[in-house]
């Protein structure tokens, strides 16, 4: 046998081992559902989706199935939705963020504060309400990846302190939409609507606001940059196994603080669609916003385990729980049975999860 | 006699108390394989975890080819052209073999993007190397045989060109064949040049594989021995009783 320096795979390949058995993919259509599943945990929500989409049409007609209403429920959950997506980037390294709606509203009421009492230009006012949501996010990156402290404790933590701080700050006060529209009409930019193909009156068609086109932009956005680049890549092997993610060389110290901190940007963002969404800078609003993006998160399929999941799905899940929402109000239904269906989906969620992981086993 | 490829100088760590590694020095040379041996718990994976960075020193000192080297994580380690394969593997579940091929130094295009369908080809070579019946290059690594994982391992360690390989246990969950295949493979990277710290349990298997066993218990080195002046049962007293065999 030749043996020259790059010639060494003949020496470990035995003759014969070129036409060893292969064992060709005999699966039944169950394993082959639970594997693409795993490869595409996002058909889950997508399917939910369809369905009830399908399901409320048959009920409503077109009362539902009409580009106002469908356009209305993007509007809806433009908010939640936003905050989902920097949400599910936390739970796929395997932690959770409970300051996410804090951080939100008090970056909205800094926007607001700024521009008002202090006179601040109001483009600085915005970008001053960016960079706190950053730093926010960064300080609890920093206590999670540097002081090993666990995340829900953190973000319970910091939830608190921040909403705290909302209050003290903006001593409770709301900036009225009036003259928000009149003085720094910016603040409410997100909130600004076009229409694709209402009649001359201006009444149905598909209604689209800035918020809702910002928020496809960050779900493609961090798809994008979770799938093509190392960040991303290192963000799925942190939340997977942090341990071996270090032994391999990834800085999981830094995806950690980055993951945190672009969390905190987008929640500001999130604040920002906020003013948009209701008009005025209200400190008590965005009160559910934790709970409500860690329910789109689950049943968009992200695992709570960390580690798997597609960003798609929690987009997906904010749009099953607005479908649910509007759909059950316009059937005329007592808004709980939103939240009823909403617990038997998460319970669901979790289940096909448990389901899906098991293809590994 | 050339410089050491690796000289690790009286190197100790404690945890909580505990020497886990108490005062320990061993050399490696280019073209070496040193296999390190002792009972669970003596110390053995603690002092090769501190030359591959994933532990730090409390004392003593590391010297690659001669200069002080300074090894606090395994991306430092990794710029000494050392490569780990861990007893643990330290596979990242849920991605594919080239995704964990790849951890921590990504092929990218001119983007700065990832370049999968570079790493990918890299992954199918490298493995047709080692493993040509490894045909699940999509599959989460969650989804492959122990012996599957562990050549995804190996093939990461050697892929990068490395000087100094620490292999930990390599053959523990393999068959008969692989666990040839990876006796050959160490023979091949000798001749390239390596140098290779070994560990396992499997003193004949040592015995067959190193150039030189060191003997560790209870933290501490008993004694390092050219294989060919040393048997079995030499080792095997080493390993039990703590002391080197008498002279007979």
């Amino acid at each position: 046998m030749s043996r020259n320096s790059d010639d060494f795979e003949a020496a470990i390949k035995p003759p014969t081992a070129d036409t060893v058995a292969e064992f060709a993919e005999r699966k039944g259509a169950i394993a082959r559902l639970q594997h693409a599943l795993h490869v595409n945990p996002a058909l889950v929500p997508l399917f939910v989706l369809l369905v009830s989409i399908v399901l409320f049409t048959l009920l409503l007609g077109s009362r539902f199935l009409s580009p106002f209403a469908l356009t209305l429920i993007l509007q809806q959950v433009q908010i939640v939705g936003i905050v989902a997506a920097a949400q599910s980037l936390v739970i796929l390294t395997a932690g959770i963020d409970l300051s996410v709606g804090a951080i939100a509203v008090l970056s909205s009421v800094i926007m607001g504060q700024f521009t008002f009492r202090y006179g601040v230009p109001v483009e600085i006012a915005v970008a001053i309400g960016l960079a706190f949501g950053t730093l926010i996010g960064s300080i609890n990156g920093w206590l999670v990846a540097v002081m090993k402290l666990p995340p829900f404790i953190v973000t319970l933590g910091m939830w608190q302190i921040v909403l705290a701080a909302n209050f003290l700050y903006s001593a409770n006060e709301t900036i009225r939409s009036q003259e928000i529209e009149e003085n720094a009409p910016l603040l409410q930019f997100l909130g600004s609507t076009f229409k694709v193909g209402a009649d001359e009156t201006g009444r149905g068609g598909a209604t689209f606001t800035y918020g809702v086109i910002a928020m496809v932009l960050i779900f493609a956005f961090l798809a994008y940059a979770l799938k093509h680049t190392a960040w991303g890549r290192h963000i799925y092997a942190v939340g997977d196994d942090p341990d071996a993610a270090q032994l391999s060389g990834v800085n999981v110290k830094f995806t950690l603080i980055s993951v945190y901190a672009v969390t905190g940007f987008i929640c500001a963002i999130a604040g920002w669609a906020l003013i948009g969404r209701i008009g005025s800078v209200s400190p008590t609003s965005g009160q559910l916003l934790n709970i409500e993006s860690i329910t789109a998160v689950v049943i968009g399929g992200i695992s709570l385990f960390g580690g798997r999941g597609s960003i798609m799905g929690p987009l997906f899940g904010a749009l099953i729980v607005g479908v649910f929402t509007l759909g059950l109000r316009l059937a005329g239904a007592d808004a709980q049975w939103t939240f009823l269906l909403i617990g038997a989906l998460i319970i669901g969620a979790v289940a096909v999860d448990q389901w899906i992981r098991k293809v590994s086993a | 006699m050339a410089t050491p490829l690796v000289e690790l100088k009286d190197i100790s760590i404690s945890f909580g108390g505990v020497k886990a590694v108490d005062h320990v020095s061993l050399d490696l040379h280019a073209g070496e394989v040193v296999g390190l041996l002792g009972h669970n718990g003596a110390g053995k994976s603690t002092l090769i975890k501190i030359l591959s960075g994933a532990y730090q020193k409390d004392s003593g000192e590391i010297l690659i080819e001669g200069k002080p080297a300074d090894i606090r994580s395994p991306r430092d380690a990794r710029r000494f052209n050392i490569e780990t394969i861990y007893q643990t593997l330290a596979l990242a579940d849920n991605l594919d073999a080239a995704s964990n091929l790849f951890l921590g130094r990504e092929l990218t295009n001119a983007l700065g993007f990832v370049d999968d369908g570079r790493m990918e080809a890299e992954t199918a070579k490298i493995m047709a190397r080692l493993n040509p019946n490894f045909k699940k290059l999509k599959e989460p690594v969650s989804a492959l045989s122990g012996g599957q994982r562990q050549s995804v391992a190996i093939a990461r360690a050697v892929y990068f060109n490395a000087k100094i390989l620490i292999m930990d246990e390599p053959t523990a969950a393999l068959g008969v064949h692989e666990t040839a295949m990876v006796a050959d493979l160490i023979q091949e990277l000798k001749k390239q040049g390596l140098g290779i710290f070994l560990i396992s349990h499997d003193t004949r298997e040592m015995l067959e594989l190193c150039d030189r066993v060191s003997v560790m218990k209870n933290g501490q080195l008993i004694g390092t021995e050219r294989v060919e002046d040393v048997t079995e049962d030499d080792i095997l007293s080493m390993i039990i009783m703590g002391k080197k065999p008498e002279a007979a």
